[in-house]
């Protein structure tokens, strides 16, 4: 669901292939009839942006016929925890839950929390601008008073369980509920259903795979929570052949999320430190780790301290916090939709792109450039000159006369960059594996890998500062820098060995993560890597043929955390510690020797028996019960219910799209009660219901790759052999929409939103088929947004169309649905183009206030979320 | 049965005919169309390896092929065909959408028009497209109402050269710039072609092309380059579904029989093998497919034949009519009054 596998991975569905040929059915469940489907078994249509209606009928489905894995449910779930009295239901407030504040449009969790359990301290201060739920990160929310067991019910009886309030929470998602919300045919609804739930239980298992389907939208993260409570339920986590598997959009995308290129979170996902709230070390290190909860996420602090030593070296000792004063602290939403809107508003001066294409590849490419217009200096390091270099040249708002290319004041400095066979390194992949890449070809001319880059840009900052005894520069001056260099360059085994983690006084490589201590005796540049050169051995680039090895394959790079192919495997085996099944056998108890073993490495404490019993006042690893799989949450439980850590409720519930044809059939609450919208008058939303006009833009778009394309093109367009495979913009209409709106063929078409007007050549395709969704019918279409004004070839962005409407918790765009209108023929030019969409924008009634009006019931629903303008803004200055 | 096979039927040693001696098995593709996704890696890994030039940015709305054809410079072609039919066991999730008629005839019409207009497809010599459907005179999806499309399936496909048992470019070829390597497979020699082009309309599956700027005939060499440094083709290297299989030919037989017969036992009665029978027009080829359609809607022809296979009748017509005319003369002259 939510991935085209075959089109944008088709690497790894070669496995997926291979799996079919063996038997196993394939059901690809997605808006467009892709080359996936193509290959599946069966193509179940939905509407964009309707998945959790069609999840939540799934584990309706699984609760009303009794098919859960109980076996598995009751000990490694949350399912029997009781739940406070002061918890509300959306079935009790019309769509939301319990603590909702339609003033500041967040939640306060408060009552969401177990039975008996304090309630937990926010870990970050603040509002909904902040990406709380990711700086929860692989640990989970914390959650306190949890180390000891709560109060719960093993029967699954009790009212307040979290079992019967997830049965009452998805009663309403019915079959007929989920034709009438996502256009899916009951029959072959059902027969997803049948097919899911048989593969459960001890001998079978499922397998779901995601990509950027399911997160680029307003309740993103909760369309993956819907998968993880269908998937605990049907006891599919932790096993062979189970799992929510993420493909990622981009090599080493995983890699640049565990070691992030994200303002609020440090390498492991441990979180930026706060403004407010982490003034001391101490205060720092105990948001992060809790007080009384379980799992290894109590030992943050050895993690963090390691992390600090890596950084600041020698001059990082326990009497300086380890140079903890030196970590810079986020204030509030630093993402990078907010950082465009704070150029245009002239807030930020200077800019750097590695590797990315904005004006092309983000949402709202119109604000990004115009933000881009806006800045003191851009530094753009890429293969080509891509649209984001040269915007001030080439872009649409040359052609409308808002960006002026003489008057432009942003000065542009490009570097070109290093491919990924110039240079070496790792790659993450989405099983969480690191593989070493060797250097195959010198880079030419002034290509630079960016380690060069980084390395000597700080290299020349400290020699500027040299000498300045001024208190802001000391963090940079007291880094660690000294890292090997050779002939330039410097190594990146180096930095793998400090990422890795080192034995401060003695040099030695660490072998994981269990022996960071928080004495300052040990350095280690992310924890969860930790242990990637054990042995002195760079355990990436071993590369073992699967012939010559186990079935996993463990000596074929490595895989964090400890080489461990499946996360969680201790739920694999029953309580007991024995496999659930022979077939499905991969880590068990040795009674004999005392330990854990098996065909993987042990995702538990090895010599933990499974009977183990903590103490009454045990915290941390020492409070994991034998039988608590989840050994990096806070309750040692896989979460049906999230109690705590996710800013827009506690189960996923359906909301419609920020942008949406239709009325919520489900709740009177019509969108994400809690998404960003940044209401702006240079951000305008489409009207959607309850708000009149919405017929004004009738079709729902979505954005998608293909295979011959690379995301914003920096790595396809200027390539002569995969421009040639598609070299055209182009967007896939139904036959039914075609006589709708009168196009033809490989004519022309305009799309139409608030933010801007594009043209694509028109594919008319049986792929593409309508939908009846609320008693009327929804046509879709779908355009690729690979293409922009420069390279081999050209052609209008996509995402010129899309606006900025975020999901809470981690930021993301909701750009996988939207609305927008079609016409036949091109779009207009120059100044024409802004007065076509203004026309657009006055016919359909659009304001600043449109859309930003989240609450749509209760006593909050006319409060419109807007932005005060910013002072000293003139539009005149940008260009 | 050599001797009486070398311009037509099946030949078990093609490269021992050509006068290879000690040479190794005959080295072929067996391309499973059932498991192709359409990824068109196999056509980028032949142009990087064979450094072919790119051969124009034209959309063609051929459903997401833009390559159109075999060519000069594309020596892979990905097809994509999309049908209103069911593919056995698939269901396409088309039932109980509000669905009209199929677009599928209305948009072949515009697709014909556009491939007409593309620079480098086919050649003045006789391989240009042919445009198979009916025009249309409606729009696409005209009728939209009672009539509710139930069927739908995407079939893709990888087309090569086929390195003929019989190949008809080789036996035409005036320069012996065209020849039948060690490993059966036949390869263009660029620096002994002249340009003549005999060899496209000798193609009976139109592949092999001139290139418009040098003239040149150009085709897949089945990497003889690789081949002979013990590596595996490009294309078949790049698949990543294990589409394109290379190997020795009898072994890809075999192969591609069991993989009918598998697809047969879970229901796909329609699969059937192309280019397998060494008792076909062109002797059987050095490159089978399993296709899940009649040829014809993959572009193949149904029932290629070599021009070699006339040419002994040719010659006996020719030898026929020569020894009457010899007959007649010398009648004439005998008949002559001293």
């Amino acid at each position: 669901m939510g991935s085209n596998m075959a089109e944008a991975h088709p690497v790894g569905f070669q496995w997926v292939v291979e799996a079919k040929s063996r038997g196993a059915k394939v059901i690809h469940i997605d808006p467009r009839f892709t080359r996936t489907s193509a290959l599946a078994d069966a193509h179940v249509p939905l509407r964009a942006g309707s998945d959790i209606a069609f999840l939540g009928g799934v584990i309706n489905y699984i609760l009303s016929n009794d098919l859960a894995f109980r076996d598995y449910v009751v000990p490694y779930t949350n399912a029997s925890f009781l739940l406070s009295e002061d918890f509300r239901d959306t079935e009790d407030l019309d769509g939301l839950f319990s603590g909702y504040d339609p003033e500041s449009a967040t939640y306060d969790p408060a009552s969401w929390r177990y039975e008996g359990a304090p309630a937990t301290p926010p870990t970050a201060e603040g509002s909904a601008e902040q990406a709380l739920g990711d700086q929860h990160g692989s640990g989970g929310a914390r959650l306190e008073g949890v180390s000891m067991h709560p109060p719960s019910d093993p029967t699954l009886e009790h009212p307040r369980c979290v079992y019967q309030v997830l049965k009452r929470h998805y009663a309403r998602y019915t079959p007929e509920m989920v034709a009438e919300v996502c256009g899916t045919p009951r029959d072959l609804f059902l027969q997803v259903c049948q097919a899911w739930t048989s593969a459960s239980g001890r001998e079978r298992t499922a397998a779901l795979v995601y990509s950027v389907g399911w997160t680029q939208h307003t309740v993103g993260v909760q369309y993956i929570r819907s998968a993880a409570i269908i998937q605990l339920l049907l006891g599919n986590m932790g096993r062979p052949g189970g799992g929510i598997l993420a493909l990622r959009g981009h090599a080493s995308i995983q890699g640049s999320t565990d070691i992030p290129t994200l303002f609020n979170l440090l390498p492991g996902y441990i979180p930026m430190p706060a403004s407010t709230g982490n003034d001391t070390f101490d205060d720092y290190v105990e948001s992060v780790r809790g007080e009384q909860q379980k799992g290894f996420w109590r030992n943050a602090n050895a993690y963090i301290v390691s992390l600090l030593k890596e950084y600041w070296g020698d001059n990082a000792t326990a009497d300086n916090d380890f140079c903890y004063d030196y970590l810079p602290r986020i204030s509030g939403d630093h993402g990078t939709y907010r950082t465009a809107l704070d150029m245009i508003d002239g807030r930020v001066f200077g800019y750097f792109l590695l590797g990315q294409n904005p004006g092309v590849g983000s949402a709202h490419g119109r604000l990004q450039r115009l933000g881009m217009a806006n800045l003191d200096w851009l530094v753009v390091r890429d293969l080509a000159m891509i649209e984001s270099a040269t915007f001030w040249k080439d872009s649409p708002e040359v052609e409308t006369g808002e960006i002026r290319p003489e008057t432009c004041r942003t000065e542009v400095f490009f570097f070109p960059a290093a491919s990924h066979v110039e240079k070496e390194g790792t790659f993450t992949q989405t099983q969480r594996m690191l593989q070493w890449r060797e250097k195959a070809v010198e880079p030419r001319g002034d290509q630079r890998s960016d380690l060069w880059f980084f390395f000597h840009l700080g290299r020349m900052l400290r020699e500027r500062l040299a000498g300045s005894d001024a208190r802001r520069d000391r963090p940079l001056l007291d880094l660690f820098w000294d890292y090997e260099v050779r002939d330039g360059e410097p190594s990146a085994e180096h930095v793998l060995r400090r990422i890795s983690g080192q034995d401060v006084a003695t040099g030695k490589q660490l072998s994981g993560y269990m022996d960071l201590k928080d004495d300052g005796s040990t350095l280690s540049g992310c924890w969860i890597y930790s242990g990637v050169y054990a042995d002195g051995v760079n355990q990436a680039a071993r590369r073992t043929s699967r012939f010559e090895q186990d079935l996993y394959a463990h000596e074929w790079g490595w895989v964090w955390p400890y080489n461990r192919r499946i996360l969680y495997n201790r739920a694999s085996a029953d309580p007991a510690g024995r496999p659930w099944s022979e077939r499905k056998a991969i880590i068990w108890w040795d009674e004999e020797k005392k330990e854990w073993t098996g065909h993987d490495v042990p995702d538990f404490e090895k010599d933990k028996p499974p009977t183990y019993e903590p103490p009454q006042d045990a915290v941390g690893v020492a409070a994991l019960r034998g039988d608590d799989p989840f050994i990096m949450q806070a309750d040692g439980k896989g979460w049906l219910f999230v109690p705590n850590g996710l800013l827009d409720g506690p189960m996923p519930t359906h909301y419609e799209p920020h942008e949406s044809p239709v009325r919520n059939p489900l709740y009177g609450q019509q969108g994400n009660p809690t998404r960003t919208v940044y209401g702006r008058s240079d951000n305008p939303s489409n009207p959607g219901p309850p708000e009149p006009n919405a017929e004004v833009f009738p079709y729902v778009f979505t954005t998608a790759r293909l295979t011959e394309h690379h995301t914003a093109g920096g790595m396809s367009r200027w390539l002569p052999y995969l421009s040639e495979l598609q070299p055209e913009m182009f967007v896939e209409v139904s036959p039914e929409l075609a006589r709708e709106r009168d196009l033809q063929h490989l004519g022309w078409a305009t799309l139409v939103s608030s933010r801007s007007a594009i043209e694509a050549r028109v594919i008319v395709t049986d792929r593409m088929k309508p939908l009846r969704v609320a008693g009327r019918t929804v046509h879709q279409v779908w355009v690729p947004y690979h293409w922009g004004a420069t390279g081999l070839v050209t052609g209008d962005s996509a995402n010129d169309l899309l606006g900025v409407a975020l999901d809470p918790n981690v930021l993301i765009q909701e750009s996988k649905v939207a609305t927008c209108d079609v016409r036949p023929g091109r779009r207009p030019r120059g100044e024409e183009l802004l007065a076509y969409v203004e026309d657009y924008r006055r016919r359909a009634g659009i304001t600043v206030e449109t859309g930003t009006r989240v609450t749509t019931v209760g006593p909050g629903a006319s409060i419109a979320h807007i932005e005060t303008a910013p002072e000293g803004q003139d539009d005149e200055e940008r260009s | 049965m050599t001797q009486d096979n070398r311009l037509y039927g099946p030949l078990d040693d093609v490269a021992g005919d050509a006068g290879h001696v000690g040479h190794p098995p005959r080295m072929g593709f067996f391309t499973d169309t059932s498991v192709c996704i359409g990824c068109k890696a196999c056509e980028v890994a032949c142009k990087e390896w064979n450094l072919l030039p790119d051969d124009g940015f034209e959309l063609l709305g051929m459903s997401l092929d833009n390559t159109g054809s075999l060519g000069a410079s594309s020596w892979r072609h990905v097809a994509f065909i999309e049908q209103e039919r069911p593919i056995a066991g698939q269901d396409p999730g088309v039932i109980g959408t509000p669905t009209g008629p199929s677009g599928t005839g209305a948009t072949a019409t515009s697709v014909a028009e556009a491939l007409h207009g593309t620079p480098g497809r086919g050649s003045e010599l006789g391989t240009e497209p042919v445009d198979l459907p009916m025009p249309s005179f409606e729009l696409p999806g005209e009728g939209t109402g009672a009539e509710g499309r139930t069927d739908f399936r995407w079939l893709m496909a990888s087309d090569v050269c086929k390195h003929c048992t019989h190949a008809g470019c080789l036996d035409v070829c005036p320069t012996g710039a065209l020849f039948r390597t060690e490993f059966g497979t036949v390869v263009v020699q660029q620096d002994i072609c002249n340009g003549c082009g005999y060899c496209v309309p000798a193609c009976p599956y139109g592949v092999i092309d001139r290139r418009e700027d040098d003239g040149r005939a150009w085709k897949c060499t089945l990497c003889y380059d690789r081949l002979k440094g013990g590596l595996e083709p490009a294309c078949a290297k790049a698949c990543p579904t294990d589409s394109i299989q290379f190997g020795p030919l009898d072994q890809l037989r075999e192969r591609a029989a069991r993989r009918v017969d598998q697809l047969h036992e879970v229901g796909v009665p329609e699969a059937r093998l192309y280019g397998e029978d060494p008792h076909d027009g062109v002797g059987g080829t050095g490159a089978m497919f399993l296709l899940l359609d009649e040829p014809e809607v993959y572009g193949l022809p149904p029932d290629p034949v070599v021009p070699t296979r006339d040419l002994p009748r040719m010659w006996r017509f020719a030898g026929a009519a020569a020894g009457a005319l010899v007959v007649a003369a010398i009648g004439a002259f005998a008949g002559r009054r001293p």
